[in-house]
């Protein structure tokens, strides 16, 4: 055997065989210029089982390459910096466990810019240069529009963690999945029954007016008057606007509470503003969606006034006192303290309640090709229905924001939410909605579609 | 500075740009499909950037807001494709109509103005036009933009998403874009254009109206910018607000900057080394920007006329 070993006979995938094969010098050279019977034997047999389990040998050793689109710079570079930190986190904890059906698993981060025509290059240069087996990780909705076309044409999974609606809109493609994060539509209608029941049923929208703006603007308003509230002003404001003041006089009198989801650098003006515009006298519940706030530290100065608000978060960024019992061993694993920043900086403030999407979509993607028997790009259609077929998936360190349900024909995962109020600057959980809460009809079936 | 360039070189000027085109033709044999399918964008941007040369290059009108004239023609394709289901021929049409018309229209307002209230102006148009897109998100898709249905990408029975239809579709595309814009700049038309670059009283004093011709180089240069929008939405199936940020009117231009503003292969060597240059930077380095950003400033500092501009002044005077 030592002797197949440095001739590379037996180990073709061993690159360290021809190494040795120099070192170990002229006897071996000699041995194979002439061989023995009983090593020509040896070799025969061992060519015999490497012919008839080629498949098996290569897939040992052969690392599954998994794309990574990185919103590293642009606008979604705060995003970025966290979905690669938590993505490597449970590339590790997924190498360290076995890998993906016992083969090493690698990761290729290509930066996209947050642009949507770049963003179709990194799928092509990930799939067709770098040989990925599958693409993952995009978060803003316009980069996976522009990229799942071109994922379509390559026929490569393309496993987005965006949040947007537009996978479960039907607008998109069988290659196109989003397992790891609910969307955004679920997100909103699951907020109104607690809305309407603790902070008030007469609300007033203020929203960003672009597509962002407007998914808060149709699902929620729906979703209250479901409740038996409703939207008493909706205020959309223009993305180019840099103060705010004089917005807030259409906010009707009798309002009980202000929906509000700016986004961006403007978030803090607009906050300010708010708090001068109502000084200390009586003011609406604030209820707001925590995208304002990713990456930003809530005891911020300027933010006073939104002490004692309201806010949507997926995955509470500070750890709740009952927290589920593998939080520790994922804040740990990503470098992220009980604070929701990071271990070696306070400062830099964790998107937290996104950014899990990332470890879950690993963990789902190693459930789908062990489900498959995946061996390589020619599986790659069987792989999505291994993914479609996937249903419930329960609580555990593969899925450290809570159980979640694949549905399989809209190719969008459903979960809890979460509820935080700002007490003493920090977001303190205050509730938890059920999947039933953000339960919607399917609008599209994906299964029924040509790949 | 082009006067040599734009009218001498004869059959030599010819038989370079159909060189190049044999060249192009045949790279979808011995590329891979990876590059080939960059060289298909790379196509396509070279022909918004052809537009935008007609216009800073020859005519001297420095605009800063092409990117209204690409998604013009990106949305008159990609909405009457998505809405009423057009085919991509008469898709394309209407993208390149689209282009021209709306420089057109631009055109006959800000060049009223001149140096930098034109840059000003199609900047505020530009904006405008990426506001307006947002404004209409139910119709437009606003931000995220909207993914064109395959069967709305379909051309004489072939499928653009497709490789092989793709890289043709684009070749014929930049083909004859390049050919339109030889034979524009050295025909009488085109030397006016290149008077008003030079000198606009001089040129209004031998009897031409500046007006006109600047509008009607503008309005060339839309129908180029359409086409690449239009060609960017059926060939990769997006057509989304972002292609009317500020980003692509800055790009054509470093484009036309690069490979020599004024020349005729200059958009397509541009846009090929700015799109080789990022995918090699990005390749080294996280901060591949910077050295894109380094690799201009020494441009500017070593080769102001850019590449081909440069190559013209010291060797091969009659490169058009």
């Amino acid at each position: 055997m030592k002797k197949l070993d440095s001739s590379g006979a037996l180990t073709p995938h061993d690159n360290q065989g021809p190494t040795r094969g120099r070192n170990s010098g002229e006897s071996d050279m000699t041995s194979l210029l002439h061989p023995t019977r009983r090593g020509l034997l040896l070799a025969g047999g061992a060519g015999l089982l490497t012919a008839a389990l080629p498949g098996h040998v290569a897939a040992q050793g052969a690392p599954i390459k998994i794309g990574f689109q990185l919103h590293r710079t642009g606008i979604g570079a705060a995003y970025g910096r966290w979905y690669e930190r938590t993505a490597q986190a449970a590339l590790k904890a997924i190498n360290d466990g076995g890998g993906i059906a016992g083969r090493p698993v690698e990761l290729l981060f290509e930066d996209d810019a947050t642009d949507p025509k770049r963003g179709a290059e990194v799928v092509d240069k990930l799939t067709q240069s770098d040989g990925c087996d599958v693409v993952m990780g995009t978060l803003f909705s316009h980069v996976v529009m522009g990229s799942a076309p071109r994922a379509g044409e390559l026929k490569v999974p393309y496993l987005v963690c965006s949040e947007g609606y537009h996978v479960a809109s039907g607008a998109l493609n069988r290659w196109t999945l989003q397992p790891g994060i609910t969307d955004v539509r679920s997100q909103i209608q699951a907020m109104a029954p607690w809305v309407s029941a603790n902070l008030g049923k007469k609300v007033a929208m203020v929203f960003p007016d672009y597509a962002f703006g407007y998914d808060h603007r149709d699902f929620f308003t729906a979703a209250i008057a479901a409740q038996g509230g409703e939207v008493v002003a909706q205020i959309a404001i223009p993305p180019t606007e840099t103060t705010f003041t004089r917005y807030f006089p259409q906010i009707p009198a009798g309002t009980e509470v202000i929906y509000h989801v700016m986004v961006g650098p403007a978030v803090l003006t607009f906050v300010k503003e708010l708090g001068e515009f109502y000084g200390s006298g009586a003011k609406p519940q604030l209820f707001g969606f925590i995208d304002s706030l990713e990456a930003v530290d809530t005891a911020t100065p300027g933010l006073e006034f939104l002490e004692g608000s309201h806010f949507w978060e997926a995955h509470p960024r500070v750890k709740p006192a009952d927290a589920g019992e593998h939080e520790a061993a994922y804040r740990a694993a990503v470098g992220v303290d009980d604070n929701g920043a990071s271990v070696s900086d306070p400062a830099d403030v964790a998107t937290y309640s996104h950014m899990f999407s990332t470890w879950e979509t690993l963990f789902f993607l190693k459930q789908a090709m062990e489900a498959a028997g995946y061996t390589g790009p020619a599986d790659r259609q069987k792989l999505v229905e291994a993914m479609e077929a996937i249903g419930d998936m329960p609580y555990g360190i593969e899925r450290p924001q809570g159980a979640k349900v694949f549905n399989g024909k809209t190719h969008q995962v459903f979960g809890t939410q979460n509820i935080s109020q700002i007490q003493g600057g920090k977001l303190v959980r205050v509730h938890q909605t059920s999947m039933a809460d953000g339960a919607y009809d399917d609008a599209v079936d994906y299964t029924t579609m040509a790949f | 500075m082009t006067g040599g360039g734009v009218t001498g070189g004869g059959v030599k000027v010819w038989v370079l740009h159909l060189a190049l085109l044999a060249v192009l033709f045949s790279a979808q044999f011995w590329l891979s499909p990876y590059h080939a399918t960059n060289l298909v964008r790379i196509m396509v941007l070279a022909v918004f950037a052809m537009g935008y040369n007609l216009a800073f290059g020859y005519t001297g009108l420095l605009s800063l807001g092409h990117a209204l004239l690409l998604a013009a023609g990106m949305y008159a394709a990609g909405l009457p494709a998505q809405l009423w289901g057009w085919s991509a021929g008469p898709a394309f049409i209407a993208g390149v109509a689209g282009g021209g018309l709306m420089a057109a229209a631009v055109g006959l307002l800000a060049l009223r103005t001149a140096g930098v209230s034109f840059m000003i102006v199609t900047l505020m148009f530009a904006q405008a036009g990426f506001l307006t897109l947002l404004y209409f998100a139910p119709i437009t898709g606003g931000d995220d933009g909207f993914a064109l249905a395959n069967a709305s990408r379909r051309i004489f029975g072939f499928d653009l998403s497709a490789d092989t239809p793709r890289f043709l579709a684009a070749f014929v595309i930049f083909a004859l874009g390049l050919l339109a814009s030889l034979a524009l700049v050295r025909s009488p038309f085109g030397r006016s254009m290149v008077a008003m670059r030079e000198n606009e009283e001089r040129s209004r004093m031998l009897g031409y109206n500046p007006f006109m011709v600047k509008l009607a180089a503008l309005a060339c240069s839309g129908l180029y910018a359409g086409a690449a929008g239009a060609a960017y939405a059926l060939l990769f199936g997006y057509a989304g607000a972002s292609f009317a940020t500020i980003q692509y009117s800055i790009l054509p231009m470093l484009y036309v900057l690069l490979g020599g503003a004024g020349t005729t292969l200059g958009p397509f060597l541009g846009a090929l080394v700015m799109f080789a240059l990022i995918e090699a930077a990005s390749g080294l380095t996280s901060a591949y920007f910077f050295l894109v950003g380094a690799a201009l400033v020494a441009l500017v500092l070593f080769a102001p006329k850019g590449i081909l501009g440069t190559i013209r002044e010291r060797w091969v005077r009659w490169l058009p």
